[in-house]
Order: structure tokens, then C-alpha cells, then sequence
């Protein structure tokens, strides 16, 4: 896998302000991440860590605040840039496992290439034997693992991940990791939502706690 | 844990089947090939014009057949149906399946050689007369039942529903033919034309009768043919799934 | 961005043929209004010539609204619309080139399947080629005008009912030309007014091929936010 951008970016967020349907959710927030790191959010739910990423994909608006990915492309917005692996897997039933992955490198390949080829990725969440197999036969855990392979057909330094580890199993959960840290190893960046322990070898951790209310 | 009768339902009826259908479809066919020669030497070559309608009257041998068969393979949908609502036996679910497209391609056919014969006869393509209007009502059933089957992709899931469908159709289908002739003769007093009666002469009888029971050995063969690829995609269906799992 | 909009109508096209919905239940419904508008009118045929052109471009109309509801909606669900907001191409391109697949698999069957239903009502041989050529012209209408009520209501349960009701006002000038152009041969008319009616047909679906993807988009803009 080339690396999706030789040189270094940083994500940046000041003072992010989040508004969900009349109810703040978070304010104030600030962090930077870089070329390499990998942010880990933690917090009960309803602390805004889906929100958060919903909010750098451009899914959600900001309530107040700045974004940005600096090093990144100036005039394309973060969002584009970015990966997003949400709870729904967007996967149609009536697709097999290639062609769901053909579909997403071609629409989503942007100039500039460097992305794995569409078996390749699919070897590399151990999908290989299935890519001709219909989507609808497919686990939970073999759906999600179909899902994180979109990650890996177009090139996008910034993964935005929402609790991937669930409905992986042991063995899978480690091939997040390795994946992880393979993107990162090539200068991506990476904010992840989790309940679990992902196995990376350094991380930094963004509380989103709300602690002023217990106060 | 299954109890053994469902087991066999599950297994060892598909089996059989396989095996006993394998072994009928191909002399079933060429008897079929054999009897719709005959006919159709009959009833292009070895039969007089009709003295009135010409060499037109030739759509009947395809026509009348046709619009028996709708009939016919309806009603061997709604018994398949009901045996699979009742007894749940997986054949006959897949036998109410296969028999609905070629039913609907029966009514499909009676309707456009109706179309055809009636051009000729009455100067245009179509009219709403009671017999052609029931037949495109039935056609409409054996659509929606077909839509039905498409739209859930589980065979088991669907088997209930469609069972349902297929015997209330059953059921409407008299009812149907009634109102509609009420309502033709509502608006055309006079009927414009019969086909079938005492009047049809023995030199056209022989040919219809003929192609009747070659249209009727064919749906047989067409039925087992979709009977045997309805099983078969169920299995490859049913190792995908346990592909999936393994 | 032509190869992700080709990959995207690509997509819609083989999914609306593998589900099995779609253009086949438009025409299927469009066939079993037709047949019921004639039995409720009664089997005269010099009536139903008359009133050909009208039941079919109604009947059209209400089997193009029927497929209506699932055009955003299914991609809303399943979290697919997340991630084609997220990739190259503006919505404005993704609601075009999604109404553009709802043409080819429910319009354009539509189309072909209305000179047979011409025949059931027994409509008369010179009517034909008006009645299709304004179909042709007014069916991409129907499509780019109805993404504006599918996507006005892709969040709402039950949305496919309300998106008829929101849609069809905006049909009414599509109904008006397409039926206009058919009646001026039925009636006799010399060829230039029922040329000023499909002309004016050419115009609203001009007109709605640019504010269908701009109000479409605008809607899934708010249902995503």
C-alpha cells in the first residue's frame, strides 16, 4: 500500500460546538491529531463520540467551531478526505462481496491512487474466499469486515471510526489492528469511537465525558 | 432437535424427487415433440378453413389451448398451494413456484392470440369482452403472485404468504368471471361472438384436441424442468449460506 | 467524477434489476390501472378512444409516483447515503444521476409498454406517434420532478404516500402538454398546435432537469444533517 500522502497533516479542531436535535451536546472542544496518531474517543453514551464523527465527515453540522486537515487538499472539505465507518454498513444484499467492493473503488477513487486493488483488500480482511459469495449470506462480523475493505480501495488519509471492533471476534478484531496500524505506519491519521480495547500499540485518548455536570 | 417427518420433508423428499424427474423429463419431452407435431400438422395443414373466418380461424388450435391452460395450471397451483400451506411439503411449494410463470405465460398467450384473432374479426386489436377481460384479470393474479414470490427472498418466508394469495385467487377467480360477464352484458346486450359450443366441427375438433393435450405435456415438462432448477438453487442457496458460516 | 457517476447509475441500474421491483411493478401497475379505469368506464370503444390519451398519461403517471419512495429511501437506511455524501461528487450529481436511473428502469419501460396499452383502448392509429413522443419528452420529468418529493420525505415513515401528494401538483403542466399534444391529433388539429404542445412539454422537462436535482438535494442536505 503507498502511502495516501507523503507528507505530514494534522487535524485540527477548535473550539467544536455540537447541537443535536435542541440538546448540547458538547462545546468547546479542541484537539489535534497527526500524520501517524491515532485518536481514541471515550465517554458514556450520549457524550457526542458518534456525533464527533459524524461531525469531522461533514454528516453533521457544527454548531460553532473550526475544522480543518492541514497539509491536506486546501480546497476539498474534510469530509472528502476522510473514511467513515459508521454503524450501518451500507451493503446491498443483492450485490456479491466483489461487487460491492468494485462499486465503492470506482465511485469513491479519487486522482492520486495508491489504494490496494479490490481482491487484495479483500484478502487482506480475509474475504478473499468469499468475493464471489452474495452479500446476503453473509455474519455480522463478515459484513463489517466487508465494510472496513472500502477503507483500504480508495485513498483517504483520515479513517473516522465509529466502535468497529463490534461484532468482530477475536482473530478479525486483530486484523483492525494490524490494518490500523498499517495506515497510520504510512503517515494516516485516525479518530476512533470505542467501548473496547482496539490493541493499538500507542494511542491518544479524547475524554468527551461530561464532567462540568457532575460538578 | 427435528422430529423424523420433518427431516424427510426436508431431505429425502427433494431427493427423490430429483431422482424420478431425472429419469421422466426427457421421454416426457419427446413424446410432447411428438404429439404437437401431430397437432400442428392438423391444424395448419390437415384442416379446412373455417367458411366464414378463413384461414384466421387457425389461431383457435393455439388460442383455445392456451386459455384452457391458464386455467388448468392455476388450478394446479392452488392445489400445490394448498398442500404446501397444510401438510408444509417443500415439493409442492416449489411446484405451486415453477407452475406460476408458465401459467402466466399461457394467459399471456391466449390474450395476445385472442389480440390477433380478433383484429380480423371485429377490426380492432382488443375488446372488453367478458372472456378476454377475465382472462387478463387471472393474468393480473398470476403477476401479483409472481411479485409476491420475487419480493421475499427466503423460500421458506415466502411459501405462507403465497400459498394464501394463490388460493384466494383461486376462490375470486368464478367470482371474477361472474361479475365481469355482468358487467359486459350490462353495457352489449347482444354478445359478439362464441367460440366454443356444439357447433365446432369434428375436422377442427381432432386438431384442438390434439394440441390440448400437447399444450398440457408441455407444461408438464416446463414444470418438472423449473421444479428441478427450484430445488437445485434452494441447495446452492442453502451451501452459500453454510459457505458463509464455514 | 464521470467515472463515479457512471459507477453510481451503473449501481441503481443493477440493483433495480436484480430486486425485481421496480420498473417491472411500475409496469405492471400501470397495465392493471388501465384495465381498471376501463371497466369502471365501460367497454364502449368509441368512449375509451376518446379518452385514451388521458387515462394513459394519468395512468403513467400514477405508476411512476408508486416507485417513487424507495429512490433515496433504501440508501438513507442502509447508511449508503452517508458515504456518497462523503465522496467526490456534489448531491446535486448524485440526486441527477439517481433520478436519470429511475428514468431508464421506470420511465423508459413505462414508455414501452404504453402503445401496447394503446391498444386495449382501442386508441386510434394516428394518435400513436404524438402520445409516444410526448410520453418520451415528459417521462424524464416525472423522474426528476418526483426526486424532489422522494427526497423531501426520505426520513419520514409512511414517506412514499406524502411524496405522491407533494409531487403531484408539480405533475399537472406535464399532464396538461403530454395529454394536449395527443387530444390536437384526436381532434384533428393542424401539426403546428400539437408542435407548440410538446414544445412546451420540452420546456417544463428542461426546466425540471435542473430544479429537480438543486430541490432534491437541498432535501437530502437536511435529512442527512
Amino acid at each position: 500500500m503507498a502511502p495516501p500522502a507523503a507528507r505530514m497533516m494534522t487535524l485540527r479542531a477548535a473550539d467544536l460546538a455540537c447541537i443535536r436535535g435542541g440538546r448540547l451536546v458538547y462545546e468547546g472542544l479542541s484537539f489535534e491529531v497527526a500524520s501517524g496518531e491515532a485518536l481514541v474517543l471515550v465517554g458514556p453514551n450520549g457524550a457526542g463520540k458518534s456525533s464527533l464523527l459524524r461531525q469531522i465527515a461533514g454528516l453533521v453540522e457544527r454548531a460553532a467551531g473550526d475544522l480543518t486537515l492541514e497539509g491536506g487538499k486546501e480546497d476539498t472539505p474534510v469530509g472528502e478526505q476522510a473514511h467513515y465507518l459508521g454503524h450501518l454498513d451500507a451493503l446491498k444484499p443483492a450485490f456479491s462481496v466483489e461487487e460491492t467492493l468494485r462499486f465503492w473503488a470506482a465511485f469513491l477513487d479519487g486522482p492520486g491512487g495508491g489504494a490496494l486493488d479490490v481482491l487484495p483488500a479483500l484478502d487482506a480482511v480475509r474475504l478473499g474466499d468469499l468475493a464471489d459469495l452474495s452479500v446476503a449470506y453473509l455474519s455480522a462480523g463478515q459484513r463489517k469486515r466487508l465494510a472496513l475493505a472500502r477503507l483500504l480501495v480508495a485513498p483517504r488519509p483520515l479513517w473516522l471510526l465509529d466502535e468497529p471492533s463490534v461484532a468482530l471476534d477475536k482473530a478479525s478484531t486483530a486484523i483492525l489492528a494490524e490494518l490500523m496500524e498499517a495506515h497510520m505506519a504510512l503517515g494516516g491519521l485516525i479518530v476512533a469511537a470505542t467501548h473496547l480495547e482496539l490493541g493499538l500499540k500507542r494511542q491518544l485518548t479524547l475524554d468527551l465525558s461530561p464532567r462540568r455536570q457532575v460538578a | 432437535m427435528l422430529t423424523a417427518s420433518q427431516r424427510l420433508q426436508a431431505f429425502a423428499n427433494p431427493t427423490r424427487f430429483m431422482a424420478l424427474s431425472g429419469r421422466l423429463v426427457a421421454p416426457l419431452g419427446v413424446l410432447t415433440a411428438a404429439v404437437m407435431a401431430v397437432g400442428l400438422y392438423f391444424a395448419l395443414f390437415a384442416s379446412p378453413p373455417d367458411y366464414q373466418q378463413g384461414e384466421t380461424v387457425r389461431i383457435m388450435y393455439i388460442h383455445v389451448p392456451s386459455a384452457w391452460l391458464s386455467l388448468f395450471v392455476y388450478s394446479v397451483m392452488a392445489v400445490a398451494s394448498g398442500v404446501a400451506l397444510v401438510f408444509r411439503h417443500p415439493i409442492a411449494d416449489v411446484c405451486a413456484k415453477a407452475a406460476a410463470p408458465i401459467g402466466a405465460a399461457f394467459t399471456f398467450l391466449a390474450l395476445v392470440t385472442g389480440s390477433l384473432w380478433g383484429e380480423p374479426m371485429w377490426g380492432t386489436w382488443w375488446v372488453w369482452d367478458a372472456r378476454l377481460t377475465s382472462v387478463l384479470i387471472l393474468f393480473f393474479i398470476y403477476l401479483g403472485y409472481m411479485a409476491l414470490r420475487a419480493t421475499i427472498d427466503d423460500p421458506h418466508a415466502a411459501t405462507r404468504p403465497a400459498a394464501v394469495l394463490a388460493l384466494v385467487g383461486f376462490v375470486n377467480v368464478p367470482i371474477i368471471h361472474y361479475s365481469v360477464n355482468w358487467w359486459n352484458t350490462l353495457h352489449q346486450p347482444a354478445s359478439v361472438f362464441r367460440i366454443d359450443g356444439p357447433t365446432v366441427a369434428s375436422s377442427m375438433l381432432v386438431p384442438l384436441m390434439t394440441l390440448a393435450v400437447g399444450f398440457t405435456l408441455f407444461f408438464v415438462v416446463m414444470l418438472l424442468v423449473r421444479m428441478r432448477a427450484e430445488v437445485l438453487r434452494r441447495r446452492v442457496r442453502a451451501m452459500s449460506l453454510r459457505r458463509a458460516e464455514g | 467524477m464521470g467515472r463515479a457517476i457512471a459507477a453510481l447509475i451503473a449501481r441503481d441500474l443493477r440493483l433495480a434489476v436484480r430486486a425485481g421491483g421496480g420498473g417491472g411493478m411500475a409496469v405492471f401497475f400501470f397495465l392493471i390501472t388501465v384495465s381498471v379505469v376501463a371497466v369502471g368506464v365501460g367497454p364502449n370503444l368509441s368512449l375509451l378512444a376518446q379518452i385514451a390519451p388521458g387515462i394513459l398519461w394519468v395512468a403513467l403517471l400514477l405508476s411512476s409516483l408508486l416507485t417513487l419512495e424507495r429512490l433515496f429511501q433504501a440508501d438513507l437506511e442502509d447508511g449508503t447515503l452517508d458515504l456518497l455524501a462523503m465522496g467526490p461528487l456534489p448531491l446535486e450529481a448524485i440526486a441527477a444521476a439517481k433520478a436519470f436511473s429511475h428514468w431508464l428502469t421506470t420511465g423508459l419501460p413505462l414508455l414501452v409498454a404504453a402503445p401496447l396499452l394503446g391498444l386495449l383502448l382501442n386508441l386510434p392509429v394516428n394518435v400513436f406517434p404524438p402520445l409516444i413522443l410526448s410520453m418520451a419528452i415528459g417521462t424524464p420529468a416525472l423522474s426528476f420532478l418526483g426526486a424532489i418529493g422522494a427526497a423531501l420525505t426520505v426520513g419520514v415513515r409512511r414517506g412514499g404516500l406524502l411524496a405522491s401528494l407533494l409531487v403531484v401538483p408539480f405533475y399537472v403542466p406535464v399532464l396538461i402538454f403530454g395529454v394536449g399534444a395527443a387530444d390536437e391529433a384526436i381532434s384533428g388539429a393542424p401539426p403546428g398546435v400539437m408542435l407548440q404542445a410538446l414544445s412546451l412539454l420540452g420546456a417544463v422537462t428542461l426546466a425540471s432537469l435542473v430544479i429537480g436535482p438543486v430541490a432534491a438535494a437541498a432535501g437530502l442536505r437536511a435529512a442527512l444533517k
